[in-house]
């Protein structure tokens, strides 16, 4: 109960932060957190896979780099794509491919289920990288932010990054708070159990099958979501945004954060893009770029952090917030 | 004459070259508690699984009201009213004691892709799986994590779980085994109520209790039937006698 309700407050901060950060931050830090907060919904959406229903998937940037190709169609040249067709469309390009994918890996498991996983998305990866479709391995540009335009009236402009920031941040609560319904729910109840037992799920009469593939679509179309908002802000896309490097980074973000809490997700995201800009921005030590070598860090960190946290960083916040309350509980009794 | 509710015809099962279970012909009737008995390795556990679809037989046809379901998947098994437990405990041990029970209630519902309304606001769902627990006198345990309860009471939950599922037949594999003697008295009691409005597959080493609750007995060994038949006319067989309940009482 107190856990849940501390937990709560920092969340609640930390939300607070977020939507203050714009008034103190320079243009700078406000792209740099938007950008985060892409990944976070990204990482949230493998986050249910991963850490809700036990399937592994090392191929989930197929689903976030489709979505920035539909988005890079939808914009041809200097024209800008309309939001609101082209964002749900990308969405459903994404949960389409899903389906499809997801249809055949579903009837695999364990490690086979990662081995295919992989295999599909390298398989969309050379789709773009070794036809002209879209520019090949040199990729394509998006030179106009989608707009928002409801019959001539305009809400916001995406190319304004302060407005980007929040509409972002907006999609983060949303998503984060249809998870949370989500895992709620009946459907949540089942996949959890999924994940925990599946043979046990299938005798009391689950098709589990189905549960699955409902859940990969959704994370899919989820990513996709993700994947549109990166290509519109890095206004370019190429074949590296649905590479194995991409899956393998979103999966770290999960695991560095601790699955299956959603939280650890959002942390892992966060913190991830964070140390890589931290080890990056090293110095040179006698004659050493440590800062060049910044992949060995992370790694290093990652490795540190799986081994010695076994849920991740948020496992260190709430170690921290029992150390803490011991002393306190002592003086109340 | 009553129609049996589930029956195996010429029943089979290969595991490469080892027949586990081998040409078995079974009837179960409701009202009636049908207990398989026989020594370690017959084929009890792996007939039990050909029953639930939890494995599919090699040849054979498995007749539920009428219909052939072997091949049926166990999900689809489920569905038509067969409850089975398992010898090895299978729940979700980091699950309450109340979840275990109320993911298995749920499983009735017409459909769990309901995505919006909270699982706990499924009241009937939530009802019936107390219910379960009460009737293996669990409810004081509702709320502690499934993986904290002693053997005896995991294997009361998960007995509880295959009666939230609403079986008409129940396949029960060992259900006694690690139980203490309080514990098991209860669950013997628990069997005697359930045999009313149940077909009821009851594969048990305890033999007080296959004694005292069955009305048919089929001894197995090597994966074919040794013996069928009432339980007294089991008890005087010789061949019984020599190859299987003769050793037992040795050990006893
Ligand atoms: N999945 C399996 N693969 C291969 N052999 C098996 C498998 N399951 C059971 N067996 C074998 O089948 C025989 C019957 O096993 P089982 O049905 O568990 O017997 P019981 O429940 O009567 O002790 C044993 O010899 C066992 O080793
Ligand atoms: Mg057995």
């Amino acid at each position: 109960m107190r856990h849940s309700r501390l937990a709560a407050a920092v969340l609640f901060a930390c939300l607070l932060a977020l939507v203050l950060l714009p008034w103190f931050a320079e243009k700078y830090y406000i792209q740099l957190f938007t950008k985060m907060m892409i990944m976070a919904i990204f990482a949230m959406s493998l986050d249910l896979l991963v850490g809700y229903t036990g399937l592994v998937s090392l191929g989930h940037a197929a689903f976030f780099g489709l979505a920035g190709y539909v988005l890079a169609f939808a914009a041809p040249q200097y024209q800008a794509a309309n939001l609101w067709l082209s964002l749900p469309l990308a969405m459903a390009v994404s949960g389409l491919l899903a389906l499809a994918i997801g249809v055949l890996v579903l009837r695999t498991s364990g490690i086979y289920f990662i081995m295919v996983t992989l295999a599909f998305a390298q398989m969309v990866f050379f789709v773009f990288h070794d036809t002209k479709i879209a520019g090949g391995a040199d990729g394509i540009y998006v030179y106009a932010k989608p707009v928002a335009a409801i019959a001539g009236w305009e809400p916001f402009s995406l190319e304004n990054h302060t407005h980007f920031y929040f509409v972002v941040l907006v999609l983060l609560v949303l998503v984060y708070a249809l998870l949370r319904m989500l895992l709620a729910s009946l459907f949540g109840r089942v996949i959890v159990g999924i994940r925990v037992n599946e043979q046990r799920m299938r005798s009391l009469g689950y098709r589990t099958f189905r549960y699955k593939l409902v859940c990969f679509v959704l994370s899919g179309a989820l990513a996709g979501m993700a994947g549109y908002f990166a290509a519109a802000q890095f206004g370019f896309v190429s074949p590296d945004i649905l590479g194995w490097h991409q899956s393998g980074s979103v999966l770290m973000m999960v695991i560095l954060g601790g699955m299956g809490t959603l939280n650890g997700a959002i942390l892992g995201a966060f913190a991830m893009m964070l140390l890589e800009l931290g080890f990056q921005g090293l110095p040179v030590v006698g004659g050493v770029d440590i800062g060049k070598h910044w992949q060995l860090l992370m790694g290093g960190f990652i490795v540190f952090v799986v081994l010695l946290l076994p849920h991740g960083l948020l496992g260190l916040g709430r170690l921290a917030s029992r150390l803490l309350r011991k002393p306190a509980e002592a003086g109340d009794g | 004459m009553v129609e049996a509710v589930l029956r195996t015809e010429r029943l089979t099962k290969h595991f490469g070259g080892l027949a586990a279970v081998n040409d078995i012909s079974l009837e179960f009737f409701t009202d009636q508690i049908h207990a398989v008995i026989g020594p370690n390795g017959a084929g009890k556990t792996t007939l039990t699984s050909l029953l639930s679809g939890d494995l599919l037989p090699t040849s054979g046809r498995i007749v539920l009201d009428g219909e052939d379901i072997a091949g049926l998947s166990a999900d689809r098994v489920s569905q038509r009213g067969v409850g089975r437990s398992y010898q090895k405990t299978n729940i979700f041990l980091p699950f309450t004691v109340f979840e275990n029970c109320r993911l298995a209630a749920q499983s009735r519902l017409k459909s769990s892709m309901r995505f919006t309304r909270p699982a706990l606001r499924y009241d009937d769902v939530s009802r019936e799986a107390l219910r379960a627990l009460a009737e293996v006198s669990l409810e004081h345990r509702a709320q502690e994590l499934a993986a904290t309860l002693s053997h005896g009471e995991q294997r009361q939950l998960e007995i509880a779980m295959t009666l939230a599922t609403r079986p008409r037949i129940l396949l029960l594999d060992e259900p006694l085994a690690g139980m203490g003697s309080e514990e098991s008295a209860r669950m013997v009691a628990l069997l005697q109520r359930l045999k009313q409005a149940h077909a009821m597959l009851l594969v048990e080493h305890d033999m007080d209790a296959v004694f005292a609750l069955a009305d048919r007995l089929t001894v197995m060994v090597n994966g074919s039937v040794l013996e069928s038949g009432a339980p007294e006319q089991i008890r005087a067989s010789a061949a019984v006698q020599e190859a299987y309940l003769g050793t037992e009482e040795l050990h006893q």
